[in-house]
């Protein structure tokens, strides 16, 4: 807890607990229930609340059945099989094209950057009710429209903003002369742009293409419009589950994509601090 | 190639203009054709994108938005009727003419399944309509001349001069009629702009809510957000790397997952009043309804954007001088007015573009009204999505896209204005 100096009034102490009392508050809202639902996922029950077992923490209260109704679902191992196969081809054309376009846009005689910048961001700044509706509009009339190039097109578009972000972000603190000294000693673009470039910004890169992964892998409104029943991913079917009957298999899921959240999270927190050694940044 | 290096030269242009490079081209020719390559260089690194953004992104936004002025569907199924509605006066039913133009339109659309389409666009602007037109291609092999008179005969509508109005005012290929639908206008009989039926009038009253309560939801997550960031940017770093995985963890999370979470704490049998019920706050029978209205939408919403809000008041915190306050307060202002007149005023770069960043992003919120909001707690975009799917009045869905769109987009303006899309951090 806080030392106070020795003039710190009463007033003042009071406050001080005061206001960490409300930020505690605000914590457990953001946190708490993002937390309930493991051990509620558990439940050997079909409720949605803790039974008298499960707070006397009766084992036999706890099961995994809702887990084994997961993986015994063929519907859930289609959704998750289409999930990863359309995050990872949209994360690899996003991660690509969003790479090259960063590059371009940081080097130093970039023509109308602002307004191509603006261009290549829209994707996330357009509300994703209207991108899905005008999605599926367009897609129908050239036949993408449950199709899984149509969704991957469509999450390739929604992820690129991210891997350009991120990827200017690290060029940011990028030494340009290195790519001088590489040419100076005979290296063609092509060795700079592998050997010298890409280690550097990999830290970038690679959380750029984090985040379009897991835009995809999220992704719900686009895929509502745009996909067929062979298309289906887990938030449509986690949608659907939850708008017609829910059943506790969703807590079982919801768990599990908590747990992919925070192996993200981590990776993350790795890669920054990889990437702010690497610039000679002090840790934060 | 210019490999020379230019150093700043006092002498300005008269000795740089002497100046050749080894094969003897002026080196101010060289250099701006150098430049001229870094440009198409720079400019070739990004065209893949900006071509891939623009086929699957950007075309289908204009086509949507096309989409809302559209009217194809009644000059392409009465083709006839538009045409010899051309030199009609308005003021009386039309004649003969009229009357078998549209009749043959009707039969021939009949034959290739046609006036549907145009049945269905009428409708949209008066609800008889669609049975009228259908009714009567039912019966349209009958038809023979005088085709006033069969017409007439099988429905007194055709005698109607409104009806006759509402076609020649939708005989063109583009209309306004979507977007005054969106705001809650219409055309008269006469043809003049009125407020629709007081019955009809939700999506005036949709906007307004969406914005107040895209508000709302921005004023608490500034109430909420200012103290955790204010806390975040003060503790040793040691302590808030572990605190800000508590924000960054919801932040990554599944929307999906988190609007879940809601429905299973707030529900009439979740945990929250269970947990009222167990501690005697509540009778059993007293439960309070939390979710599927207002408060649904608000409290998941909140929590939802809540880390929207954190970030970017954190990271403008992070940056301000402590010593500022210690200068205040050595100066003999009391804590509340040293943080008031000088710490908050500091913070409000964050709390711009945090409040802009949360608004935009509620206005356009669809997932968690849909499933938490009940009747009360819907957005624009869950109507938008409604006659997408189910009421299929897609030029209406458009049109209310389109001014969500232009909306967003001024906001945006106003966020890039503050902020900076360069400046835009992401966890």
């Amino acid at each position: 807890m806080a030392k106070f100096a020795p003039y710190v009034g009463r007033l003042e102490r009071t406050w001080h607990y005061t206001y960490l009392t409300i930020c505690g508050l605000v914590f457990l809202y953001l946190i708490l229930p993002i937390i309930m639902i493991v051990p509620l996922s558990f439940n050997a029950e079909p409720y949605f609340t803790f039974t008298e077992g499960m707070l006397d923490l009766d084992p036999e209260a706890y099961s995994t059945r809702w887990y084994q109704d997961f993986f015994t679902s063929e519907s859930w191992l289609h959704s998750i099989k289409n999930s990863f196969l359309i995050a990872i081809a949209a994360t690899f054309i996003a991660t690509a094209l969003g790479t090259l376009a960063a590059l371009g846009l940081s080097r130093p005689h970039m023509p109308a950057r602002e307004a191509i910048m603006s261009i290549l961001i829209s994707p996330m700044i357009v509300p994703l009710i209207i991108s899905g509706a005008a999605m599926f509009f367009f897609y129908s009339q050239i036949n993408l429209a449950q199709t899984h190039l149509g969704v991957i097109l469509a999450h390739a578009a929604l992820g690129t903003p991210f891997v350009v972000i991120t990827v200017t972000a690290t060029l940011v603190g990028f030494d340009r002369s290195l790519i001088r000294a590489a040419n100076n000693l005979g290296a063609n673009e092509r060795i700079v742009f592998f050997r010298i470039i890409l280690p550097l910004i990999a830290p970038g890169v690679i959380s750029g293409a984090l985040f379009a992964f897991i835009t995809s892998f999220d992704e719900v409104v686009i895929v509502l419009f745009l996909a067929g029943y062979e298309q289906r991913t887990i938030p449509l079917e986690m949608w659907s589950g939850i708008r017609e009957q829910i059943s506790p298999t969703i807590l079982a899921v919801a768990t599990m994509l908590v747990t992919l959240s925070v192996i993200l999270l981590a990776t993350l927190e790795i890669l920054r601090r990889r990437s702010e050694a690497q610039r000679g940044m002090a840790p934060s | 190639m210019a490999q020379a290096d230019i150093t700043q030269s006092g002498d300005g242009d008269t000795r740089l203009d002497k100046l050749t490079t080894a094969d003897g081209t002026p080196l101010k020719a060289s250099i701006r054709r150098a430049m001229r390559r870094n440009k198409l260089i720079a400019f070739g690194l990004a065209a893949p994108l900006l071509f891939f953004i623009f086929f699957s992104f950007l075309m289908p936004i204009f086509d949507m938005a096309s989409r809302s002025v559209e009217n194809h569907q009644i000059p392409e199924a009465l083709p006839r009727t538009v045409a010899a509605l051309e030199t009609w006066d308005g003021e009386s039913v039309p004649g003969e003419a009229a009357f078998e133009a549209l009749a043959l339109d009707i039969q021939e659309g009949q034959r290739s399944r046609t006036i549907g389409q145009a049945a269905t666009r009428l409708n949209y602007q008066d609800a008889g309509m669609r049975s009228l037109i259908m009714g009567t291609a039912r019966r349209s092999d009958q038809l023979e001349p005088p085709y006033k008179e069969a017409l007439i005969e099988i429905n007194d509508d055709w005698g109607d001069l409104d009806v006759w109005r509402l076609i020649e005012r939708e005989s063109g290929y583009y209309t306004t009629s979507y977007y005054l639908n969106a705001i809650d206008l219409t055309y008269s009989d006469t043809g003049e702009i009125v407020a629709q039926p007081e019955y009809r009038q939700i999506y005036v009253m949709l906007f307004i809510r969406t914005l107040w309560m895209s508000a709302l939801i921005t004023g608490l997550a500034l109430l909420l957000g200012f103290p955790v960031a204010h806390l975040l940017a003060t503790l040793p770093a040691r302590h808030a790397n572990l605190l800000m995985i508590l924000v960054l963890l919801p932040f990554w999370t599944s929307l999906l997952v988190r609007t879940t979470t809601w429905i299973v704490v707030l529900q009439t049998e979740g945990v929250l009043n269970d947990m009222m019920v167990w501690l005697g706050i509540l009778s059993d029978e007293g439960r309070l309804q939390m979710i599927y209205n207002q408060t649904g939408t608000i409290v998941a919403m909140t929590q939802i954007l809540l880390p929207f809000m954190i970030l970017p008041l954190y990271s403008v915190m992070k940056g301000i001088s402590p010593s500022y306050m210690r200068a205040a307060k050595s100066l003999g202002a009391r804590p509340p007015v040293a943080f008031w007149r000088v710490y908050v005023p500091q913070t409000i770069p964050g709390m711009g573009a945090g409040g802009i960043l949360v608004f935009i992003l509620a206005i356009g919120y669809y997932i968690t009204p849909a499933l938490v909001g009940g009747q009360s707690g819907q957005l624009i975009s869950n109507y938008i999505a409604y006659h997408m799917q189910q009421s299929l009045n897609w030029g209406l869905a458009a049109a209310i896209g389109t001014i969500l769109l232009f909306g967003v987009l001024l906001l945006y303006a106003g966020y890039n204005r503050i902020v900076g899309i360069d400046n835009m951090k992401l966890g």
